[in-house]
């Protein structure tokens, strides 16, 4: 047990009887420690607002196919629902889970306590109360209308001062880190702790001032929605990813190098991709051809990321059978590398007027912040929570049930989404009818083609609820510390001695 | 100083790059574009829109009509929105330069409307009347059959009819039709909006559009609804 001389991790003032792995495991709990109430709040109040998520997402599914339901009250119309969705899966779910996964492993690569927990407390209670603030603003009709900056001006200046003490947090724990290697993930982590307060600031700034009028805010609003996928949620899977999959599986990753050329020329490729969301629109033309090759340029962090960490676990693809943890996070990685290679394939020129303004944009948004960062997300929950309560999560029954509902429901959803948009777009550019008489379908024509999808949608929503509702219970369980004592993790199935070699 | 450069200063540089090209770009480049003005015919395009369609166009944003409705109407090139008749040209940075907030939109679950105001069905005239935006909004089923619309009814009203009709009135009939002695009329927030829809048009032609384009035929398009 620690000693009352270790106050801190840096103390080099041992007592000579404990061993070099004593220190480590007195040090871990002292981080633990420290990071754990913030991390745990970042956590439930994430979960809390994903279960809303959930629902209004169903009702946004639903009323895609079936105008009528819940349709009598303005605040449930679905322009007001529909920014209510993404907005809660992005800032209430999104950013608080990535936060507090952030917090935790920055700590843990840093090697350093978090000082002055409450003020992370803090800033995640403000940060909730503008997401409240934000929702209750959209559903009442005070929004503006660009994707993903919706709330307004009340809510965002709360948002921004949460999440600039935490990026500060962030920083100042890096700063204070011991000496030494500095992890790949951690590089993400630093860069998401930086990144999204300058984006967030700089948007709504300029958004909302009166001296830019017009086509500047498309440009503003385009690069603000791309720069928060790429600079938070990319990001910040990707570090994850970085740190579950060596340190679950006990290996190193394959090439540090490869992981650095990823790193950066991601970061720089995707900040100049932000223009393919306004292809054809009223800027000039080079703004969009500046995005599309910038995107085709990220193939090259797409092989490097997927070569890499496909390679380091090559040799232990059955932890994918035993480790929650590795299952959730292959998943998002999978993901991420379809969810690229798909986003690059529907903005090249020929594509993007068969998937521009269709469900396919709303199907790629779904495979990054839903497939690829919520899953790993869950991955890296699995892997964390037990650390911070103390005990193991309750039931593998449980996890096993979540992990196939999302990853089916999401899976189905997403698959739907594609396929709906490509039609989508098909039926709206292609003439019904040849020249010499040519006609076009109209606008409930296209619907009614992608009306089976839609429908589709909404029963793949089904499966992904119930198993949000049972991780949010499961989750419960483990904040009352109902779960399995400490010791050995709870796994899909028990690994056999020669699995445990590494 | 402990932070080794490469971290610091390199997500700096990759932070700044993207803000310089694609935010500060922009609004360099076309932060301060003029309308056009005709110097013989005093002709100004565009113009700014104000009162009721001004408002109008708030109702736009807090309905949230931008999840399913674009303005904006790409060139011939990118897709059949000329083809169809949603436009005679595209649409150009000098179209906007009064809106704040943009109205661009990012989906098409519905047509386009830029030019909502100018569009007509030479098979049936009353579409895209007032009183057609009117019904279209109270009941999108009546007038578009198999919509996925939804019913903006809690932006009218019933009202006793006192004297005469309102000359808003709905014309329902059948189980949508008010009791006796009253009527639907719309609110505040439906004719302003319908103010604006019936107000949209970015039909002007502009030097940097290129050449306004009319379709063969002029109902080719704007989608029959059938």
């Amino acid at each position: 047990m620690p000693d009352s001389t270790l106050t801190t991790p840096g103390s080099t003032a041992a007592p000579a009887e404990l061993t070099a792995a004593e220190i480590e495991w007195i040090d871990r709990s002292l981080i633990d420690e420290s990071v754990r109430m913030p991390v745990m709040f970042f956590f439930t109040t994430a979960q809390t607002w994903l279960l809303a998520a959930t629902v209004i997402g169903f009702v946004c599914s639903m009323k895609l196919h079936s105008p009528e339901f819940l349709g009598n009250w303005s605040f449930l119309t679905y322009g007001r629902l529909w920014p209510a969705y993404t907005n809660i899966l992005v800032y209430g779910w999104g950013l608080p889970a990535g936060i507090g996964t952030a917090i935790w492993m920055t700590a843990r690569l840093c090697r350093v306590v978090l000082r002055a927990p409450w003020i992370p407390i803090i800033s995640g209670i403000f940060w909730n109360i503008g997401v409240t603030v934000g929702v209750i603003a959209v559903l009442a009709g005070n929004m503006q209308p660009y994707e993903l900056l919706e709330f307004p001006r009340q809510a965002s200046v709360l948002l921004f001062i949460a999440y600039a003490l935490i990026g500060a947090w962030g920083v100042v724990m890096f700063r204070k880190r011991r000496p030494g290697h500095v992890y790949i993930s951690l590089w993400y982590f630093v860069g998401a702790f930086f990144w999204f307060p300058w984006l967030y600031a700089s948007a709504n700034l300029m958004v909302g001032s009166e001296h830019i009028h017009g086509v500047v805010h498309a440009a503003i609003a385009a690069w603000y929605a791309q720069g928060l996928l790429g600079y938070f949620f990319a990001s910040v899977g990707m570090g994850a990813i970085y740190y579950l999959i060596p340190k679950v599986i006990g290996k190193p990753i394959v090439s540090y190098n490869l992981a650095l050329l990823g790193f950066w020329s991601f970061e720089l490729f995707w900040g100049l991709t932000g223009m393919v969301r306004l292809t054809g629109g009223p800027l000039p033309v080079w703004y969009s051809s500046l995005s599309i090759a910038a995107l085709i340029l990220l193939l090259i962090p797409v092989g490097t990321v997927g070569v890499n960490i496909l390679m380091t676990m090559k040799d232990d693809t059955h932890m994918v059978y035993h480790s929650p943890a590795i299952r959730f996070t292959m998943y998002g990685t999978v993901a991420w590398l379809v969810g690229m290679v798909i986003t690059i394939l529907g903005s090249v020129r020929e594509m993007d007027p068969e998937t521009h303004f269709t469900q396919f944009s709303t199907g790629t948004f779904h495979l990054l912040v839903y497939a690829f960062f919520t899953m790993t997300m869950f991955g890296a929950m699995y892997y964390i929570v037990p650390r911070l309560v103390g005990c193991e999560w309750l039931s593998a029954t449980f996890i096993r049930l979540h992990f196939w509902g999302a990853g089916y429901g999401m899976g189905l959803i997403i698959l739907l989404m594609i396929i709906a948009g490509v039609a989508q777009g098909w039926y709206w550019n292609n003439p019904a009818q040849l020249p010499p008489d040519v006609k076009y379908f109209g606008p409930v024509e296209v619907l009614t083609e992608i009306m089976p999808y839609l429908r589709g949608e909404s029963i793949g929503w089904i499966p992904l609820g119930i198993a949000q509702v049972l991780f949010f219970i499961h989750f419960i369980a483990m904040l009352l510390r109902l779960g399995q004592p400490s010791g050995e993790p709870t796994l899909f199935a028990p690994m056999t001695e020669g699995e445990q070699g590494h | 100083m402990k932070a080794p450069p490469p971290i610091v200063s390199g997500i700096f540089a990759v932070f700044a790059l993207s803000f310089m090209v694609l935010a500060m770009a922009p609004a360099i480049q076309l932060g301060s574009l003029q309308p056009t003005v005709n110097e013989d015919t005093g002709d100004i395009y565009p113009i700014d829109v104000s009162g009721v369609q001004a408002q109008g166009r708030m109702v736009y944003v807090s309905q949230g009509c931008v999840a399913c409705h674009t303005e904006q109407v790409r060139g011939a090139g990118d897709g059949s929105d000329i083809a169809r008749g949603w436009g005679q040209r595209r649409t150009v940075a000098r179209d906007y330069i009064y809106e704040a907030p943009m109205l661009l939109g990012y989906m098409r679950f519905g047509p386009d409307l830029s030019n909502i105001g100018t569009r007509k069905d030479a098979d049936n005239p009353d579409k895209y009347t007032a009183a057609w935006h009117y019904m279209h909004l109270y009941n999108p089923q009546a007038t578009s059959p198999g919509t996925n619309m939804p019913s903006y009814k809690f932006l009218f009203e019933k009202r006793k009819i006192a004297g005469e009709m309102d000359l808003d009135a709905l014309k329902l009939t059948g189980k949508d039709a008010p009791p006796a002695g009253y009527q639907i009329v719309p609110g505040a927030e439906a004719r302003q909006l319908v103010a604006y829809l019936t107000g949209l048009d970015h039909s002007h032609p502009l030097a940097e559009a290129g050449p306004n384009i009319v379709p063969p035929k002029a109902d080719a398009a704007g989608g029959s609804g059938k």
